[in-house]
Order: C-alpha cells, then structure tokens, then sequence
C-alpha cells in the first residue's frame, strides 16, 4: 500500500437531522406485512439507563439468501426492490423499528470459517461525537455463532450484547446500551 | 421552552427534542459560563500538547468522552472499541444512483418560490478514500442551518427568522472522480444550550458513504477564520490541531462564480478501504448486476 491519506475527521450528528436525514419509507428494507418480512426492533439507551429520544440508526445487511445486494433505490422505494440498507430514527420513547428479512448467510470467503449472518448497524446520536459500529446477530443457529470470529474473541457477557432476542412473532429485538452496565460491543476496523 | 401537547409530540415522532430529558445535567446548568466551558477546554488541550511531546500519536478522530461536551457524558462508550476485522456485509457498501437523488436537489436556493436571504456560496470538493481514490457515484448529504442561524427544526427555539425560501437540505451522487458541487446560502453562527452564550461556528453537516460501510461518515464543514473555533466544545472533541483543520474548507476564487456567488473548496478522504482482493473474488458476482 502505497502513503496513506489522513481521514477526515468526523463529528456528532447534532440534533436537527431530524429534518433532513429521514425519508419515507426510510425504515422499511420491505413493506411490513410481505411474505418474509420481519420487525426488528430495540431501544438506544444511555449510561444512566435512559432511553434516549435522538438517535438515528442505519442497518445494512444481505438478503434472506445471503445475496450482498448492490441495488440502488434505497431512498426512493420502489416497493419491490431490496436494497439491503435502511435508516431509522428513535421515537420519543427511544425505539427504532425496521422492517427487513432474517439476514443469509453469505458464501464463506476462501480459507475463513463460515461466518454467522448478522446486520451490520451505524448508530448516530446527538452528544455521541461519532458513529458507532456493531453488529446484530441472530440467535438461532448456535453452531455458526460459536464459530464467528469475533463472538468467540468475547467473554460470555459481551457476547450476548451483540445476539438479538427472538420475538414471538417472528421478528428480533436489539437493544442498543452505549454505556455503562451490559455496554453494547462496539467495533473498530481500523 | 413552550409547553407541547401530547398530540404535538406524537405527531412530531421523528424529530428529537431540542433539550432532551438530560438527568445528569444540573437544572442551573446555565450558570457554566465560555470562561468555564474554555477552561476545561484547554486543560485537555494543554494535556494533549503534553502528550503529544512524550512521543503519544497524533489523534485523528474526535474524542468520544469529552465532558466539555456535555451530551457525550452519558453517551460515550466507557469499554474500547473492539478492534474487528470487517467482514462479509460490512466491506460492501450501499449502492446509490439517480434514481434516489435528482440533479436539482444539489442547489439548496432553488427549493421554494423565491431567492434565499443570505450570502450565495458554491461548496464543492472531492471524496477520495485513504489511498486517494475517487469514491464515485456515492451518495451525499448536507443539512445545515439558514444565513441567520436558524435551523428548519420544530425544536429550534433560536429567536432567528425563518427563512421561507430555504429549507437547508442538499443531496448529490458523486461524480466518476468522486466530485461533489453544492450551491447553497452561507450559514449562520448558531446558539445552543451547552453553557451560557454558548454559539456554534456556521457549519455544514456532510453526510458521506465509501465503497465500504466501514467508511460511513458523518461529519461537519466549516468556514475559513471562524472566532468560534477554540470556544465550541464540538469542533474542539477533536484536540488535535491538524486534524480540526481538515474540517475547515478554503476559499477559492477558481470555484467563485462572477457575479453570482463565492467559492469553498473541501475535499473529505474517507478510512479504508479494507476489501482485499480475495474478498472480491469471492462476493464480487453476488449482485452488482445494476450500475
């Protein structure tokens, strides 16, 4: 690799995105209620256990059959195609929804272990100065999350940070803890 | 603040308050002054500056914790931040094109019936990634306050006018050479309730992908010679001198267009990429089938 350029710099999303980020349908990977379609659901706390009214939150995964989708169309819906990436802002109670599919497992890269499919999440929020990364797995298959890389490098109580709850109605619930007690794992890939 | 109705709020689901429930805060927190607020501020300067001489690297990226701040105190993550290596989903990004944004939405004057009040500027730039590659036919997204200060926000409660002819919203895809071009109003100096006499410097919000999610960025532009810079506890979470520069355009009069409006050039490099060869190998016929 030849000199590298110094990234720029990020800096808080403030709190008046509230007119400029969302769009419509901005949540909905695919119209609730389709054939395969679930919620995923959770709430953004903060280090006092609050539920915090001004976060905003971008999911970003594969298809049901592990397909990455390279598909434009994401801020004008066109009701049919997948594009894989959503946004959604918390309510005033601090809950964000998103309608997507269970993610696929994606065709394992040559000489790595199989990883455990899982939605990739960037969280913004007003007083958080830059976005933070993590990881919503799916509870279901134990075998390939006792494979995945980066949940084995974790202790039992991390790990369960970054595994969603099953509902009972088929959809996945994530809470998303930024401080203090049950602290989400947050990611850094530099 | 006005009292808001129920109705109001339910309504109004998508738009955060201005001064959220904030318990940590004390109730008379608008006794902390600039002189307070620029203390702290420059004591952690002074220790950086310290740091930095015994041979500590140059941060690049704002701090997480900086208690000048004072919403980040409940919100910074008190554990490291794992270091993972990216995997599957996260070394591709989302694809944007013409169909999500049209040519016009890059000229922020043109929203409404009538001109804008304020000073007229072009903002336009590159976005490269870390090894200074074009990072083509992405999406960006501004979002920024009106030439007096005043955000389109129902929870602003700057006493500023609204300006009917701006709402302050832009998008573009960028071009083959990972051009951006905004054309849009100067904003204004902007107050807030961090401290007392707490302001802003004018700011642009940017919003940037990469060719990977790894690269997702949002960040904020500024204008050359701002008195507000060493007073914001936002600009200063980065408390490395160089690295706040890069957020600060230039102006230039190559992009200054005669009788109509002034020119700031800012480009923006992205982290990464992290993708290797193998990787694309492997997911690379996984469904680019479209642009």
């Amino acid at each position: 690799m030849s000199t590298q350029l110094v990234p720029t710099p990020a800096q808080t999303v403030g709190p008046f995105y509230g007119y400029a980020l969302p769009f419509e349908k901005d949540n909905e990977l695919l119209a609730p209620g389709s054939p395969g379609s679930i919620r995923l659901q959770g709430t953004v706390y903060d280090g006092a256990g609050q539920a915090i009214p001004d976060a905003i939150l971008e999911i970003w995964q594969p298809d049901a059959e592990g397909n990455i989708v390279q598909r434009t169309g994401s801020l004008v819906r066109d009701g049919y195609t997948f594009t894989g990436w959503g946004r959604g802002a918390v309510g005033n109670s601090g809950v964000y929804t998103f309608t997507t599919v269970n993610p696929g497992p994606t065709k394992p890269v040559p000489g790595k272990a199989a990883a455990a499919p899982f939605i990739s999440v960037a969280i913004f929020a007003r007083g958080l100065t830059n976005r933070l990364f993590t990881r919503i797995y799916l509870p279901e298959d134990t075998e390939a999350l006792a494979n995945d890389p980066l949940l084995s490098s974790l202790d039992p109580e991390r790990r369960s940070t970054l595994i969603a709850r099953r509902d009972a109605d088929g959809g996945l619930t994530f809470d998303i803890r930024l401080q203090g007690e049950g602290e989400t794992v947050f990611l850094d890939f530099q | 603040m006005p009292e808001e109705t129920n109705a109001q709020l339910e309504s109004d689901e998508l738009v955060p308050p201005a001064e959220p429930k904030a318990a940590h805060l004390p109730l008379d927190k608008a006794i902390e002054t600039q002189a307070d607020l620029s203390a702290e501020i420059n004591a952690i300067g002074d220790a950086y500056q310290r740091a930095l001489k015994d041979g500590a690297q140059p941060e690049i990226q704002p701090r997480l914790d900086y208690p000048p701040y004072r919403s980040s105190i409940l919100r910074h993550p008190t554990k490291s931040l794992h270091h993972t290596d990216p995997e599957t989903i996260e070394l591709y990004s989302p694809a944007f094109g013409h169909q999500d944004v049209h040519a016009l939405e890059s000229d922020l004057t043109i929203q409404h019936n009538g001109e804008p009040q304020g000073e007229r500027i072009i903002v336009a730039g590159r976005v490269l990634d870390g090894d200074g590659r074009p990072v083509a036919g992405q999406l960006v997204e501004i979002w920024q306050a009106n030439a007096s200060g005043r955000y389109i926000h129902k929870r602003d409660q700057h006493p500023a006018p609204i300006d009917p002819n701006f709402t302050g919203i832009g998008r573009c895809i960028t071009g083959p050479d990972g051009s951006y071009r905004f054309t849009t109003i100067k904003p204004g100096a902007y107050p807030w309730k961090n401290h007392l006499n707490a302001w802003r410097p004018a700011h642009i919000h940017f919003s940037l992908f990469g060719s990977e999610f790894t690269q997702r960025i949002i960040t904020q532009m500024y204008f050359p010679g701002d008195r507000l810079f060493p007073l914001d506890p936002i600009y200063q979470t980065i408390v490395d001198q160089d690295a706040r520069d890069r957020l600060v355009a230039s102006y230039d009069h190559s992009l200054t267009e005669p009788e109509w409006a002034l020119g700031y050039n800012w480009d923006i490099v992205l982290t990464g990429p992290k993708r290797t060869w193998t990787e694309n190998e492997a997911y690379g016929d996984a469904g680019d089938d479209e642009e």
